[in-house]
């Protein structure tokens, strides 16, 4: 008899941590966006994706809306605005 | 083949034919001897090991943990303070699940320090999920191990087990060994295959934080495996029987058909008690006794079908619970709880401590204290007269 | 699951604070090392945030065995794969925090520093116990108030210096040694991916603020991490066989604007002396690695 001894690799994504905003969350505005992929770096749950220019955008099942995404963009391309 | 060794040669040819990938060990008396055995075997490349040499038992543990984890067969050793700088990993490699054998050369532990042998060290673990074994001699020793791996990596199983040697007694004395072969030990303990290890192919988390939804059924677990593994130890004693010739079970019985007292003891005393058994059988006297082989799981029901109808039993401890009944005689009296053939008297002994010899006389001494009257903790040997000088005369001039 | 989420090595859904330096920190060393990689992880709020059971956010073999012993697990693991024939193409990775590594986990990491194990130990550096409640550790930077080094009426925070962990890893003789920043996260995975390139033991040191526990919004992880290394107090050095071959250049700014938005700071915000003392570090440091670019 083993009992709980093992964690799946990745499961960590049902857990969906998006319920955690409580003030705002990042809006991509996808008009000056210059796919340099630094939202993509910064994001500490790895939730945004995109490849082309103005296609990025993130994953609210998971989002903390710590906004570090609206703060690294060099354009200016994410804001964050008042969570619903 | 019969070979002429001393002990701890005997453990580290015994270890290198279990052909384990990764050794680590620190230094520490009276264990030195048999890393140093590996180390020259495998510097003569006679055994492919990597063996690292750390800077404590503590990373000495982590390393084989790892090693473990990532699905070789693994092996350390060590001693007293060694052995309770390993216990934060120890309990954790119970834990995690992971089949590490290790030897304890049985040292006494600071303070004061001390370098001779009892018990106290692998018997103070006994809560950590090792499963432990004592040996009373040099053979014992070596099939110990061959054993202790079998057990400790079945699937079923997959905990940790530790070879008890009483220090400089058995690891540093000389004997005749039947040292198995190669061929013979392959044939016993295959290659291990790990049922779940560190593997890039397949990656799992080992060691993860458990909240109080899950944690307790981690330890339950582990209670459920003990349970277990007293189940079905008997058939792998059989099957080490049926490889190498030689019995062992969980408790050996010597002379206990007609005994009224019998002495319950672990590791090499026993030598020394059977002699004074078969001296005093020579004169008549109904005395015996029952080696402790495997403190866990401790075997409760053996003990008590051994010692059925056995009038006065006397727990001869090389180890003792500070504050309380040494651990051995604690556990044989609650083994005994309820029974309706339990001894008239079960008298507890502590003898040996810190390397202080325990002789023939030592073990006639007991079986005369274990009497009508039943006795708690007493020790053997002592010297009154070192009790006797107060603190003020060990301080001198200095005032209270 | 999206193309993105099938890529990281290093799942969403973790249980980091919002706005968590080393959560970033985390994912960035994982995918750049790649999915050939073990690591063995030490007790800490990586730890606890990751893999709260039966959840794990690692996709690749993670091990965590105790608080001060990741860098000696690491090298069984190193040792296994080397008797297996598989370490030349697996990485293995010891990581743990700033308390992990400088003060319980040191005598383990210098142990495996000086017998040359193949193995990236890394310090996710947030200058504090975080996980136990923000105590004093011995990468807490000078001044700063933690629960175990409170500011008062006696005292101005933690009267210590950070322990040389760069210097101390160079004096083992190490193939590499470097610093990054969350707020440089292409240099911090540039030089993980270097590191990896390198046989032996390395040492990466990687500065990751903490909302909670320096006291400041979350939105402000990436620009402190950045003023750190902007002032001169976290300077970001690259070293290879003892020998520097790299630092960061910076405009200097005054290091009151990166103590200014941390609660941790506040007592030294208004104390004219002990806010030169902190200047005098980061200049310290300027002068050492020569930080400040030419033309500024």
């Amino acid at each position: 008899m083993f009992g709980p001894i093992i964690a799946k690799p990745g499961s960590s994504r049902k857990n969906k941590t998006g319920s955690w905003r409580i003030e705002s969350k990042p809006k991509f505005l996808q008009s000056n966006c210059i796919a340099c992929k630094l939202c993509i770096l910064i994001c500490p749950e790895g939730c945004i994706e995109g490849s082309q220019k103005n296609t990025f955008h993130c994953d609210f099942d998971y989002c903390k809306g710590c906004g570090n995404c609206a703060s690294i963009c060099p354009k200016q391309d994410i804001v964050m605005v008042k969570q619903e | 083949m019969k070979e002429f060794l001393e002990g701890s040669q005997a453990i580290a040819k015994v270890v290198s034919l279990c052909r384990p990938g990764v050794i680590s060990a620190y230094p520490i008396t009276p264990q030195t001897h048999i890393v140093e055995g590996l180390a020259q075997l495998v510097a003569d490349g006679k055994l492919d090991s990597q063996f690292i040499n750390v800077e404590s038992e503590h990373s000495a543990a982590s390393l084989v943990l790892g090693g473990s984890a990532t699905g070789v067969r693994v092996y350390t050793a060590t001693s007293a303070q060694g052995l309770f700088l390993m216990a934060e990993v120890l309990f954790n490699i119970a834990g995690m699940r992971l089949p590490v054998v290790l030897t304890c050369a049985n040292r006494a532990m600071s303070a004061p320090i001390s370098i001779w042998n009892d018990q106290q060290d692998s018997v103070s673990l006994r809560d950590s999920g090792l499963i432990q074994f004592y040996a009373e001699n040099n053979q014992e020793a070596v099939d110990l191990h061959l054993i202790a791996y079998r057990l400790a990596e079945d699937k079923d199983v997959m905990l940790p087990a530790m070879v008890c040697i009483d220090g400089y007694i058995l690891t540093h004395g000389i004997e005749t060994v039947d040292m198995p072969t190669q061929e013979e030990v392959d044939k016993f303990l295959p290659r291990y295959q790990p049922p779940y290890n560190l593997d890039v192919d397949h990656p799992l988390t080992l060691g993860f934080l458990a909240d109080p939804d899950y944690y307790m059924e981690t330890r339950f677990a582990i209670q459920e495996t003990y349970k277990e593994i007293v189940k079905f130890m008997p058939q792998l004693f059989e099957q080490f029987s049926s490889a190498f010739g030689r019995s062992y079970n969980f408790v050996e019985k010597y002379h206990l058909e007609d005994a009224d007292k019998v002495i319950v003891a672990m590791g090499s005393v026993c030598g020394t008690i059977k002699d004074v058994v078969d001296e005093l059988r020579k004169k008549g006297k109904r005395v015996g006794l029952l080696k402790i082989m495997v403190l866990r799981p401790f075997p409760n029901q053996q003990i008590c079908n051994a010692l059925k109808g056995i009038s006065r039993i006397a727990v001869l401890d090389r180890a003792l619970s500070l504050g309380s009944i040494a651990p051995l005689a604690s556990e044989i009296k609650a083994s005994f709880f309820g029974k309706k053939k339990a001894p008239k008297i079960i008298s507890s002994f502590i003898a040996g401590l810190g390397g202080r010899d325990i002789t023939k006389d030592s073990i006639k001494e007991i079986f005369r204290q274990l009497n009508q009257k039943e006795i708690t903790g007493n020790f053997i040997d002592l010297k009154p007269e070192l009790l006797q000088a107060p603190l003020e005369t060990t301080l001198g001039n200095r005032s209270f | 699951m999206s193309e993105l989420q099938v890529k990281s090595l290093f799942a969403s859904g973790h249980t980091a604070c919002a706005g968590c330096g080393q959560s970033i920190a985390a994912r960035l060393v994982i995918n750049a090392a790649g999915s050939n990689t073990i690591i063995a992880n030490n007790t800490g709020c990586l730890e606890v945030f990751t893999t709260k059971y039966p959840e794990s956010a690692w996709r690749v073999p993670w091990v965590h065995s105790l608080f001060e012993n990741a860098a000696a697990v690491a090298s069984g693991i190193e040792a296994a794969l080397i008797f297996q024939g598989k370490k030349d193409k697996i990485s293995v990775i010891a990581q743990a925090g700033d308390g992990g590594t400088a003060d319980i986990g040191m005598q383990a990491l210098s142990g495996i520093w000086e017998r040359k194990h193949d193995v990236l130990a890394i310090c996710y550096d947030n200058e504090a116990y975080e996980n136990t409640g923000i105590q004093r550790s011995g990468l807490t930077p000078y001044g700063a108030s933690t629960t175990t080094s409170p500011s008062g009426a006696q005292s101005f925070g933690n009267p210590k210096l950070k322990k040389p962990m760069p210097e101390i890893a160079n004096a083992h003789g190490i193939a590499y040694v470097a610093t990054a920043s969350v707020g440089f996260p292409q240099d911090l995975q540039r030089k993980v991916k270097k590191a990896l390139s390198i046989k032996g033991p390395k040492y990466l040191q990687i500065h990751v603020p903490c909302p909670l526990g320096w006291g400041y919004p979350s939105s402000l992880t990436y620009q402190i991490a950045k003023l750190a290394v902007g002032t001169g107090l976290y300077p970001l050095i690259e070293y290879e066989n003892g020998m520097l071959i790299g630092v960061r250049k910076i405009s200097s700014k005054s290091v009151e604007e990166y103590l200014k938005p941390q609660r941790r700071f506040r007592h030294i915000i208004n104390n004219p002396d002990e806010l030169a003392k902190i200047q005098e570090i980061a200049n310290n440091n300027i002068k050492k690695y020569n930080l400040v670019a030419e033309g500024n």
